[in-house]
């Protein structure tokens, strides 16, 4: 009798496959937004904007899936496989990845203005409330007894980020003494309790843990925890200067030449430009690029002197190899 | 595995104690190291799993019941619970069919590579979940052997749902096999040949003689199957792809919840599959409450002494 | 793989279809799989091979996931040994809750497990706010690690162990006794030297799966490197930097140790029913 039992189970779930399955495939004009971990809330209020301008504009509609994990996680995924129609990335390395394979445009960069970034953000820190360790800027993260939350620089995009902020940091203090930098990221890197795989495992050690007395994240992040914890817990702070994180975006060759679906793609891409897009990303407190825009948000970011992975270590790709591959600066840190 | 292979004999005898009342005081602990045994072993039980389960409840309900229920009819959860109700219905009689084969092979015959064999079907248990998904990228992503081809066919495999059975059905590999083993090789052999002797064809043999003898040894190897095969998170989390309403499993979109500061919510998700196990833990407490009134009409020896 | 010549002539059939299947479907899911990482690593050289799976932080994770394994084992061996011991032999209230319970880490997602586990062992936490006036840590330094690896061991012993003591013969006990042993001297001649190769299976079974395990640990863990980070967070790591060939690399190796320690493992099983079979 239990075999019977278990006919029946197959049986249930053959249909329910059955059920299921065709949904997943159905093929008219579907583009998946493959996009790194934080972006989620972003897309969810940009994607419904972009679909009713497309109906308005040409009569069809488009449905938009979205698929969140870490930034290089993702474009793993696209590499092997993962039928992406757009990549909504939070640093470029993980685009040039895709570029090297042939899977995005050798050009990327070139394809949309801005340097295919529609919005960007920097690190910031948020403190305790009062700040009780007095953290004005960089070099108050390095002293001892303050404990600062970071995610790894090796798995996550945010972590990477900060590592160089700091580094840059370090260099324009010391006349571009790599030396001198090396030993501000050592110290730096000698106060973080906890290496959080991902940047909201990071906030949640930060805020749902109670541990550290600074931590350093994207400034959207930044708003959004506040927002999420109350401005009587935490309190923010802008350091004298940080990195820009852009967040470039590409259309993915591979699966609009075989989906047909290049259109809709590079509008989707494009509409992030625009100012009902720019207004959104600004409520999320990315920085908009469009000026109009930027300038009706102006007054919700302190201005903050900021430079770019270009300007200080030439390009992602040497920024990589010089701090976070095998053996890199990073690892050196934690060698004794 | 064997563990759980061999808990069922257990509690089966463990009625059997008290039943034969030979308690005699000089096998017995003074009374002060009993309780002190006993309180030890509810401590590490108390510290170690009740407290954990507790715990995810409380966090599950802390906004409330609304925000509790609200978290699982949301259409993200439905269809990530379809999902992997779909995954366990597929992957769970596949790991059947192939436990009830091995077991057959294994315990009643005997042949050279017996241990390597069952070493073999062992290893999906100790393999790191991430290095599971890995491999099955290995194989079938663009990058990897038989990717180019799925592409050419437009089949997809890995970040869709076929890549999802797939890893499930690595994780939970050994379950039914490792379950039936002892038990099959405990039985020993002796039914199958009067059935045979008697006239009964092989397939015969197999419903009529085996089947009834193995059953809840099998449903119990299922439970254990099915319980890890909604459950599992690393293996999945590599080769699933991640697109909302599509390719996320339970475990997955705890996760995401849980990255998107819904704590309340990602605990609720995750009392879902608690209260799976709660609920496979009182189908196996069933089981062995029914296998024990079976093995009292018709008692079996226990494999050691066999 | 014919059917040795047994000891007494088999009659039952399908054998051919039967291992035949276990085979083909062995192969087609795991074996498959599996070879696939090692060709992959097979684009290296020895030495680079040997490169990478030996650098300090690499080795410094073996230590870390084999140490913390080992010692969850063990506290596993001990609990676990202590919990099968009572659950057999006393009655008490709430005894069979407990009995059920044991098997819950099997049934629980992992990453759930250690959110819950993290929670409760952070400085915050219920338990980790009892011990932080202690000076303890747990949560985020090694001690946390081996709380997450003895929690999914948990089941392992207990549930290899019980069914041994179930079986125990009492007259064996009462012998010991009636020739003027004590109880410890009993359990410590009589009982352990029986209880052992299924004590040791559960051992190595719970260090087996410690070993391999990534979802609970990455909470609770602190990913320190050279303290606090584990063998398959080292794996993600390389695969975030698109290092495929590192990564399969460490899969492989423990591929490896995971295979060597289970067929440790039916070894002693079989040692175990040797012993049995020697001994009735």
């Amino acid at each position: 009798m239990a075999l019977k039992t278990f006919k029946h189970l197959a049986l249930a779930g053959a249909l329910t496959l059955a059920g299921v399955l065709p949904l997943a495939a159905q093929a008219q004009t579907t583009l998946l937004n493959v996009s790194y971990d934080v972006a989620r809330e972003y897309y969810k209020d940009y994607n419904p904007v972009f679909a009713a301008y497309w109906k308005k504009k040409t009569g069809e509609t488009v449905t938009i899936n979205q698929s969140h994990n870490g930034s290089s996680a993702q474009a793993r995924a696209v590499a092997d496989g993962l039928e992406a129609d757009v990549v909504t990335m939070n640093q470029a390395t993980d685009v040039d990845f895709l570029a090297e394979k042939g899977i995005v445009a050798k050009d990327w960069v070139k394809r949309f203005p801005n340097a295919a970034s529609p919005n960007y953000s920097t690190m910031i820190f948020l403190v305790r409330k009062g700040n009780p360790k007095g953290i004005k800027d960089w070099n108050d993260l390095v002293k001892p007894g303050v404990q600062v939350i970071i995610p790894n620089p090796k798995t996550a995009g945010n972590g990477r980020y900060t590592y160089l902020a700091a580094w840059g940091y370090a260099l324009k203090k010391n006349q571009g003494s790599e030396v001198q930098a090396r030993e501000f990221a050592k110290a730096l890197f000698k106060n973080v309790p906890v290496l959080d795989s991902g940047g909201r495992g990071a906030t949640t050690t930060f805020a749902q843990r109670n541990i550290g007395d600074a931590l350093v994240t994207f400034e959207n992040e930044v708003y959004l925890i506040q927002k999420e914890l109350g401005a009587d817990k935490v309190e923010i702070v802008y350091p004298s200067m940080s990195i820009r994180a852009d967040n470039p975006v590409a259309v993915v060759e591979r699966t609009v030449e075989k989906k047909k679906s290049r259109k809709q793609a590079q509008a989707y891409l494009e509409y992030l430009w625009s100012p009902e897009a720019q207004d959104i990303a600004g409520r999320y407190y990315y920085r908009p690029v469009v000026a109009a825009v930027a300038k009706k948000y102006a007054a919700q970011f302190k201005p903050i002197q900021m430079f770019t992975v270009e300007e200080v270590f030439g390009n992602w790709d040497k920024a990589n190899k010089a701090h976070f591959v095998d053996g890199g600066s990073f690892d050196q840190i934690y060698q004794k | 595995m064997a563990g759980a292979a061999t808990s069922l004999a257990a509690s089966t005898s463990a009625v059997a104690v008290p039943g034969r009342a030979r308690k005699t005081a000089a096998t017995d602990e003074h009374p002060a190291i009993k309780w002190l045994l006993i309180g030890l072993s509810v401590t590490f039980m108390v510290l170690f799993l009740i407290i954990p389960l507790v715990a995810v409840f409380c966090e599950a309900f802390r906004k409330g019941t609304d925000v509790y229920f609200a978290a699982l009819v949301e259409p993200d959860a439905v269809s990530a619970i379809k999902l992997t109700l779909i995954t366990a219905a597929i992957a769970v009689p596949l790991n059947l069919v192939f436990g009830v084969a091995a077991a057959w092979a294994i315990a009643k015959f005997d042949f050279r590579g017996k241990s390597v064999l069952i070493t073999l079907i062992d290893l999906p248990f100790s393999v790191s979940p991430v290095v599971a998904g890995l491999i099955y990228v290995l194989v079938f992503g663009l990058q990897g052997w038989l990717g180019p081809w799925l592409q050419a066919h437009d089949l997809k495999v890995v970040f869709a749902v076929p890549g999802i059975i797939l890893a499930t059905i690595f994780v939970t590999f050994p379950f039914v096999a490792r379950e039936l083993i002892p038990l099959m090789a405990a039985q020993g052999n002796e039914e199958e040949e009067a059935a045979l002797v008697l006239g009964a064809s092989g397939w015969q043999t197999f419903w009529h003689v085996t089947l009834p003898n193995i059953k809840w040894g099998l449903l119990y190897g299922v439970i254990l199957c099915n319980a890890r095969a909604m459950g599992e998170f690393g293996a999945v989390s590599v080769v699933s792809g991640h697109v909302r309403g599509q390719t996320n499993t339970m475990p997955l979109h705890v996760e995401i919840l849980y990255n998107e500061y819904q704590f309340a919510a990602a605990f609720a998700v995750a009392s879902l599959l608690a209260l799976l196990a709660l609920v496979t833990l009182g189908l196996k407490s069933f089981i062995e409450w029914k296998t024990r009134r079976e093995h009292e009409v018709l008692p079996l020896e226990a494999p050691r002494e066999a | 793989m014919t059917p040795r010549p047994a000891k007494r002539h088999n009659v039952l059939p399908g054998f051919g279809l039967s291992l035949g299947y276990t085979l083909f479907y062995l192969c087609l899911i795991v074996l498959i799989p599996l070879s696939a990482a090692f060709i992959r690593t097979s684009s290296l050289t020895w030495e680079q091979f040997w490169g990478i799976v030996t650098t300090p932080r690499v080795v410094a994770s073996y230590q870390l996931t084999f140490g913390a394994s080992l010692i969850g084992a063990t506290i596993n061996a001990v609990f676990g040994l202590i919990v099968a011991w009572v659950l057999v032999r006393y009655s008490f209230p709430g005894k069979r809750i407990l009995d059920a319970l044991v098997d819950l880490p099997f049934a629980l997602p992992t990453a759930v497990a250690g959110i819950a586990l993290t929670g409760l062992y952070a400085q915050n936490g219920w338990i980790g706010s009892l011990l932080a006036p202690y000076g303890i840590k747990v949560a985020f330094t090694q001690l946390g690690v081996i709380v997450a690896l003895t929690f999914i061991g948990l089941p392992f012993v207990v549930r290899t162990v019980q069914p041994v003591i179930e079986d125990l013969e009492r007259e064996l006990e009462e012998a010991a006794a009636s020739l003027g042993a004590s109880r410890w001297q009993t359990f410590v001649n009589v009982i352990l030297p029986v209880i052992l190769p299924a004590l040791l299976t559960g051992f190595a079974l719970a260090l087996a799966r410690a070993i391999g395990e990534y979802g609970s640990v990455v909470f609770i863990a602190g990913n320190i490197p050279m303290k606090t980070e584990i063998t398959p967070l080292l794996i993600i790591t390389k695969l975030e930097q698109y290092d495929f060939v590192g990564a399969t690399a460490l899969a492989v190796v423990m591929l490896v140790i995971s295979f060597c320690m289970l067929l440790v493992v039916n070894l002693l099983q079989w040692w175990a029913n040797r012993r049995a079979g020697r001994e009735s």
